[in-house]
C-alpha cells in the first residue's frame, strides 16, 4: 500500500533553493569513498622512477637491483612496453602548431624532471619506493630550457633533440586596425607583465587502479579523473580494444580536480596495461611530491601590453603580445587560446591585436588550472585600466564605466575567435549592473576618505577592482540517463564526474522538479562509463550548462512515460494524471493513486511470459544529451581592500566584495561554495603561489614548506552579491560559476596593493606579489 | 612518500631509552612529537634504522615552575607550555614565540625540547632558549651534563649532543623582577618558518633605562644568532626612536642571512632590522615609561 498523502499532496519546487549537500555527511564523517579506499586484498602497488634531470639522453637503465628486492613483482621501462610507445595527443590544437611526440614513458630522451622513466610494481608502496631507489639511470645531460625567454632566444638551448626551435605555435588575432589606431590614439601606455600561476593542489592527487578480468575480457579502471569517458577513449585507442571492453570509473568521491585531472597522463596508460600483463590488480596513488613534479600546473605567461585611449579614458585599441609556457610537451592549446580571447573582457574595444608565442621548455607540461588562462588576461587588461585612470586622473571605476558593454547590447560580437574556433560572441550579461552593485556594497567614497586619514597615521590601505567575462558551458555535449528502478526509485545517471561540486544534490533537485516527484526518491550516480556510454567530462565550468538541460530533458520524457503508465493502470485519460511525491494520482479523485513501485512492477519488472497491452511504456528509462550552440558567458567583479606594511612588504587582505553573474542559480549554497573556493585560488595566485625552477630546470618548490599555498588564515570571506542574467543558449538560462571567484581576484588584489602604495609610486607588474617584491618595488632593497 | 624500513622501539623508562641510544647511536632517532621527524622520514631525507619512541616513558612530560626557574620535560607539548598561565605571566617571550610556531594542531603534538633538539635555524624556539640563556640537560648511559644554549647549536640541524644522548629537559632560568620579553617575526603565511624573527628579553627599569638585554634572531644563518653588538648599544639607553633606527641599521650590517625561494638575503637583512626595532619598541612601550 502506498500512503496517498505522499503522492497527492502537491509538488514543492526545490530547484533554486539552498538544499544542503547530500555528499557532506559522508565526507564530514570520514565515510568518503576515494580511490585509495578501494582495497582488494590482491592489489599490487606501483611507484614510479622519474627523471631527476630536466633534459638528458637516457643511456641506460639498470633495474637489476630493484628486481631482486623481495616483494617486487616487476620493473618496467620503455623497452618492455613497446606497444605503448604511441603519442599522447594534445587536446586543443592549431593548424600551425609544431608537435612534439609525448610517449607515456621515456624512450631515450627525458625532457623534464618528473617524467616517467620506469614503473615498479610491488607488494606495497613502501617496497615499491625502496625499489625505485635502486634503479640506476645513466643520464647524458643536454642543454636545458628553463624559461620562456630562454625558449624564444634564437641562440638559446632547444628543449628537444630533434627540434629546430622551441616554438609550439605563433598565432595572431586582430579586430579593426590596431596598428593604425595605436599611431593615432591621443594616449598610449605600454607595460610588461609576468604572471605566475601554480598547480591545482587538489587534496587528493591523481590516482589510478585497474583490474583485468580475463574470463570476460574486460578491463576495469578506477581513475581519479575529471573525464572518465575521455580516459576510456584514449585507453581504447592505446590498447586497440573497443569501448565496451573498457570500463572507466571515477570513484564516487574524487578529492578535487581544478583542471589538472582533466588531462590524460602516462600513468593512466601504464597502470591498467601492467594489471593486464601481470594478471593482478594494481593501484598507483600519486604522492604530494609527484603531484608537484608531474601533474600539470599552469605556470608563467609574460605579456607586453599597449593600450591606446582618448582624453575621456575611452579605449581605442589594445595590443598584447604574450609568451606562454607549454612545458616539455603540449597537452593542448586551451590555456593560451583562452587568454587570447579573454583579453577584451567586458569592454568595447574597436581595435584589438592579440598575439601568442607558445613555446616548449624543459619543465613539467602545463595545462588548465581553475581560470585556465583567464586570470592572466584579466590581470593584464585590468591593470591597464587602472594605469589609464591614474594617467588621466579619473577614478578607476569611472574609466571602467565609460567603456563597458551595455546591458542592451547583447549578443555582443567581440571580433575575435574563442578556443573552440567559433566567433567570440557574448550571449548575455549586465556589466554596468555588476559594477554598480559592487561599488555600492563596498562604498568607495567612504573608503577613500578613510584611506587618506589612515595614511596620515602611517597605515597604507588600498582598493582595487578586477572585472571579467568568462566563456563557460562549452560543448560538444553532456548526457543524462534516468530510469525507474525495479524497486520503485528514480536512478539518475550522469556521464560527468564530480570532484566536490555536489552533483548528487543539485541534479536530484532538478530531476525532482522535472518529474514532479519527491527528491528523496531520486538517487544520483555519476562518472562510470559502464552506466552511460557517452560523456565529455567536468572542466571549463561547463557541466551545469550542458548536463542540467540534459537532465531536465530526460526527466521530462520519463515523466510522460510515467503518466502514460499510471493512466493505463488506473484506467483514466492521461490528462487526468499528475505526478507528485512517490507516484501518480487522478486529478479529479486524488485518493486514487499509483505508486512508482506499482508502475515498475507492471512495466519494468513485468511477469515472465504474460503480455501487456500493446503500446505499454515498458522499460521505463530515458537518455538525453544537450548540445549547446556555443559558450554562455558568465561575468564577475571583485573589489578588494588591502593593507600593506611598507617596512616588511606584508600584504593583508581586509575585504573582498565579489559580485558574480552565472545566470539562473540552481542551488545558491553550491554557487557560494564555488565562488569561495575560486577566490582562494585567486588569492594564492595574487600573493603566494609560485613554482620556482633553477637554471638547470630543477623544481625548487616541491612541498608545502617551500610552495606557499594559502590556508584559511590567509583568506577573508568574500562578501558575495548575486546578479542573475539568464543565458538564452540553454533552456534553464544557466552559466558556469566554478571559476568566477578566481578570475578577477589577482587583478583586484594587485590593483589594491598598487593603490595602497601610490604615494611611493611603486609598481607591481609581476605576480605573485611577495613581501620581497613589495620592498623591492619600494626601492628599500637597493 | 613512505619511510624506508626502520625498527620501532617503544621503551618505557629513561634507562631503556639510554640503553637503546648507546646500542644504536647514529643509527637511531628519537621520536617525541614527530612534527619534523615524520615528514623527514616520509621524504626519505632521514632514514634511521631505529626509531625510539619516548612517548611511553612516564614522567618525561613534566612542566615545573620553581623559584629556580622552569623545567620543561622531553615530551612536554608545545601547546601545554603555551597554555600554562605561569608561563604567560613569567615568560611572555615563550608564549609569544609559541603562538607563532606552526599551527595549534601541530603544537598539540610537537614538543618544546624536540624543536630545540632538532635545531632548525629558522625555527622560533632555538632563538628563544638562546635569548633566555636556557640550559639543555642531556643524559646518556655515561651520565648527565648541562649544555648552555649558547653552546648547543652548531649548525643547521646539528647540535652539541652526542649520538647516545637524550635531551631529558630544558631549564629556563629564573628572571629578574621587571624582566620582559617578546618574539616578533615576519612569515609569509601564518605558521610558516620566519623570514625574519627575533627573540628579545630585557630588563628596563622604572626610569626607562635598559638594564639588560639579550636578543637572538632566527632564519639568518646556520644557527640562531645572538645580536650582541646591537644589545650593547641598547643597554644603558632609553631606547629612543633615533636609537632604535640606529640599532635597526647595525643589525642589518651585522647579519649575513641566506638566499632562497622565499626571500633574498637582502630582504632578510632589512626585515630582521625591522623586527628587532619593533621588538625593542614593544618592550620599551610595555615598560610603562613615557618617552613623549
Amino acid at each position: 500500500m502506498t500512503d496517498t498523502t505522499t503522492i497527492s499532496s502537491g509538488h514543492k519546487t526545490v530547484t533554486g533553493t539552498g538544499v544542503k549537500r547530500r555528499e557532506d555527511r559522508r565526507l564530514l564523517t570520514g565515510e568518503g569513498k576515494f580511490l585509495d579506499d578501494l582495497n582488494f586484498s590482491e592489489f599490487l602497488e606501483a611507484a614510479i622512477v622519474r627523471s631527476t634531470v630536466a633534459h638528458a639522453r637516457v643511456r641506460s637503465i639498470d633495474v637489476s637491483g630493484a628486481i631482486d628486492l623481495p616483494g617486487v613483482a616487476g620493473v618496467y621501462t620503455a623497452g618492455d612496453l613497446e606497444e605503448l610507445l604511441q603519442n599522447l595527443p594534445p587536446k586543443v590544437v592549431h593548424p600551425d602548431m609544431s608537435h612534439r611526440v609525448r610517449f607515456p614513458i621515456v624512450l631515450d630522451e627525458a625532457c623534464y624532471v618528473g617524467e616517467i622513466i620506469a614503473v615498479v610494481v610491488a607488494e606495497n608502496r613502501r617496497i615499491a619506493e625502496d625499489a625505485v631507489d635502486l634503479v640506476i639511470v645513466d643520464y647524458e645531460p643536454l642543454p636545458v630550457v628553463a624559461s620562456t625567454a630562454s625558449a624564444l632566444d634564437k641562440d638559446g638551448p632547444i628543449a628537444h633533440l630533434d627540434a629546430p626551435d622551441n616554438v609550439c605555435v605563433h598565432i595572431t588575432q586582430k579586430a579593426g586596425d590596431p596598428d593604425g589606431a595605436l599611431l593615432s590614439a591621443p594616449h598610449v601606455l605600454s607595460e610588461t607583465f609576468v604572471i605566475s600561476r601554480g598547480g591545482g593542489h587538489s587534496m587528493e592527487g591523481r590516482a589510478v587502479a585497474a583490474r583485468f578480468d580475463e574470463v570476460a575480457g574486460e578491463l576495469t579502471v578506477w581513475d581519479a579523473t575529471q573525464a572518465p569517458h575521455y580516459a576510456r577513449q584514449m585507453l581504447a585507442v592505446f590498447y586497440e580494444m573497443t569501448e565496451d571492453q573498457i570500463r572507466v570509473i571515477a570513484p564516487e568521491d574524487v578529492g578535487g580536480g581544478f583542471g589538472p585531472k582533466a588531462q590524460f597522463y602516462g600513468e593512466e596508460v601504464l597502470i591498467p596495461f601492467l594489471a593486464k600483463k601481470l594478471g593482478r590488480p594494481i593501484k598507483w596513488i600519486e604522492d604530494r611530491w609527484e603531484n608537484f613534479v608531474s601533474s600539470a600546473p599552469e605556470r608563467t605567461q609574460t605579456h607586453r601590453m599597449s593600450v591606446g585611449f582618448d582624453d575621456e579614458g575611452k579605449l581605442i585599441v589594445i595590443k598584447d603580445i604574450f609568451e606562454h609556457d607549454q612545458g616539455a610537451y603540449c597537452l593542448g592549446l586551451q590555456v593560451p587560446s583562452i587568454t587570447m580571447s579573454t583579453l577584451p573582457g567586458p569592454y568595447k574595444i574597436a581595435n584589438i591585436h592579440s598575439e601568442l608565442f607558445s613555446c616548449y621548455t624543459n619543465m613539467v607540461p602545463t595545462s588548465s588550472l581553475r581560470g585556465a588562462g583567464r586570470p592572466q588576461a584579466v590581470y593584464v587588461m585590468e591593470r591597464m585600466m587602472d594605469r589609464i585612470a591614474e594617467h588621466l586622473g579619473i577614478a578607476p571605476e569611472e574609466v571602467r564605466r565609460r567603456n563597458l558593454i551595455q546591458a542592451d547590447e547583447f549578443p555582443y560580437a567581440v571580433g575575435l575567435l574563442f578556443r573552440d574556433g567559433s566567433p567570440l560572441t557574448y550571449d548575455s550579461g549586465n556589466y554596468p549592473g555588476l559594477l554598480e552593485k559592487a561599488e555600492s556594497r563596498i562604498d568607495l567614497s567612504a573608503f577613500r576618505d578613510r584611506q587618506i586619514r589612515e595614511r596620515k597615521e602611517g597605515r597604507f590601505l588600498g582598493v582595487g577592482i578586477g572585472m571579467c567575462v568568462e566563456g563557460t558551458g562549452l560543448g560538444p555535449y553532456e548526457g543524462a540517463r534516468v530510469r525507474l528502478t525495479n524497486f520503485g526509485r528514480i536512478m539518475l545517471t550522469l556521464a560527468a564526474a564530480p570532484q566536490g561540486q555536489g552533483y548528487q544534490t543539485v541534479y536530484a533537485q532538478l530531476a525532482a522538479d522535472a518529474l514532479n516527484l519527491d527528491m528523496d526518491v531520486i538517487d544520483v550516480r555519476h562518472g562510470d562509463t559502464g552506466n552511460i556510454p557517452f560523456g565529455q567530462g567536468t572542466f571549463g565550468s561547463r557541466v551545469t550548462a550542458n548536463a542540467a538541460p540534459a537532465v531536465v530533458d530526460a526527466c521530462t520524457q520519463l515523466k510522460g512515460d510515467l503518466v502514460k503508465a499510471a493512466s493505463m493502470l488506473l484506467g483514466v485519460p492521461v490528462d487526468q494524471i499528475e505526478l507528485s511525491g512517490t507516484g501518480a494520482f487522478v486529478v479529479d479523485d486524488p485518493e486514487r493513486t499509483m505508486s512508482l513501485l506499482e508502475i515498475t512492477r507492471a512495466f519494468n519488472v513485468g511477469r515472465h511470459g504474460i503480455a501487456v497491452k500493446p503500446g505499454s511504456p515498458v522499460g521505463l528509462e530515458r537518455t538525453a544529451y544537450f548540445t549547446p550552440e556555443r559558450a554562455a558567458y558568465s561575468s564577475s567583479i571583485n573589489i578588494c581592500v588591502v593593507e600593506v606594511d611598507p617596512e616588511t612588504g606584508m600584504v593583508e587582505l581586509l575585504r573582498s566584495v565579489l559580485v558574480h553573474d552565472c545566470g539562473t542559480v540552481l542551488n545558491p549554497l553550491l554557487v557560494d561554495g564555488q565562488v569561495y573556493g575560486g577566490f582562494a585560488h585567486g588569492v594564492g595566485n595574487a600573493l603566494y603561489e609560485e613554482m620556482h625552477f633553477d637554471e638547470s630546470g630543477q623544481p625548487q618548490t616541491v612541498s608545502y614548506l617551500d610552495y606557499a599555498l594559502p590556508g584559511a588564515l590567509e583568506l577573508v570571506t568574500p562578501e558575495l552579491v548575486d546578479q542573475e542574467t539568464p543565458s538564452p543558449l540553454n533552456p534553464l538560462g544557466v552559466k558556469g560559476v566554478g571559476e568566477s571567484g578566481t578570475i578577477p581576484t589577482p587583478a583586484a588584489i594587485a590593483n589594491a596593493v598598487e593603490d595602497a602604495l601610490r604615494p611611493f609610486g611603486a609598481r607591481f607588474n609581476r605576480l605573485p606579489i611577495t613581501p620581497m617584491r613589495v620592498l623591492d618595488a619600494l626601492g628599500v632593497l637597493d | 612518500m613512505k619511510p624506508r624500513y626502520f625498527e620501532y622501539h617503544q621503551p618505557t623508562s629513561i634507562d631503556d631509552v639510554l640503553e637503546l641510544l648507546s646500542e644504536y647511536g647514529d643509527e637511531a632517532k628519537i621520536l617525541a612529537g614527530g612534527q619534523s621527524l615524520i615528514p623527514m622520514l616520509n621524504f626519505r631525507i632521514a632514514s634511521p634504522a631505529h626509531l625510539i619512541d619516548i612517548n611511553g616513558v612516564a614522567g618525561l612530560d613534566q612542566l615545573n615552575l620553581t623559584p629556580e626557574g622552569v623545567q620543561i620535560g622531553a615530551t612536554a607539548r608545545q601547546r601545554t607550555v603555551e597554555n600554562a598561565p605561569e608561563i604567560a605571566l613569567s615568560y611572555p617571550l615563550v608564549r609569544r614565540a609559541l603562538v607563532q610556531v606552526a599551527h595549534p594542531q601541530i603544537r598539540n603534538r610537537g614538543t618544546f625540547c624536540g624543536s630545540v633538539a632538532h635545531a632548525d635555524a629558522s625555527a622560533e624556539l632555538p632563538s628563544v632558549v638562546l635569548a633566555l640563556g636556557a640550559q639543555i640537560i642531556a643524559r646518556s648511559s655515561r651520565g648527565e651534563r648541562t649544555i648552555p644554549a649558547k653552546d648547543f647549536f652548531e649548525f643547521h640541524l646539528v647540535t652539541a649532543l652526542s649520538a647516545d644522548e637524550l635531551v631529558v629537559e630544558i631549564q629556563l632560568p629564573p628572571l629578574a623582577a621587571g624582566s620582559n620579553g617578546t618574539y616578533v617575526e615576519i612569515a609569509r603565511r601564518a605558521g610558516d618558518f620566519a623570514l625574519a624573527g627575533v627573540a628579545a628579553q630585557a630588563v628596563i627599569d622604572e626610569g626607562g633605562t635598559v638594564q639588560s638585554l639579550r636578543m637572538a634572531c632566527s632564519g639568518v644563518g646556520p644557527v640562531p644568532q645572538l645580536l650582541e653588538e646591537a644589545a650593547q648599544l641598547a643597554i644603558g639607553s632609553d631606547l629612543s626612536d633615533e636609537l632604535l633606527l640606529e640599532i635597526d641599521n647595525i643589525v642589518r650590517t651585522t647579519i649575513d642571512p641566506p638566499d632562497d625561494v622565499h626571500a633574498s638575503a637582502n630582504y632578510r637583512r632589512v626585515v630582521t632590522g625591522t623586527v628587532v626595532r619593533r621588538a625593542l619598541k614593544q618592550l620599551r612601550d610595555e615598560s610603562g615609561s613615557n618617552h613623549d
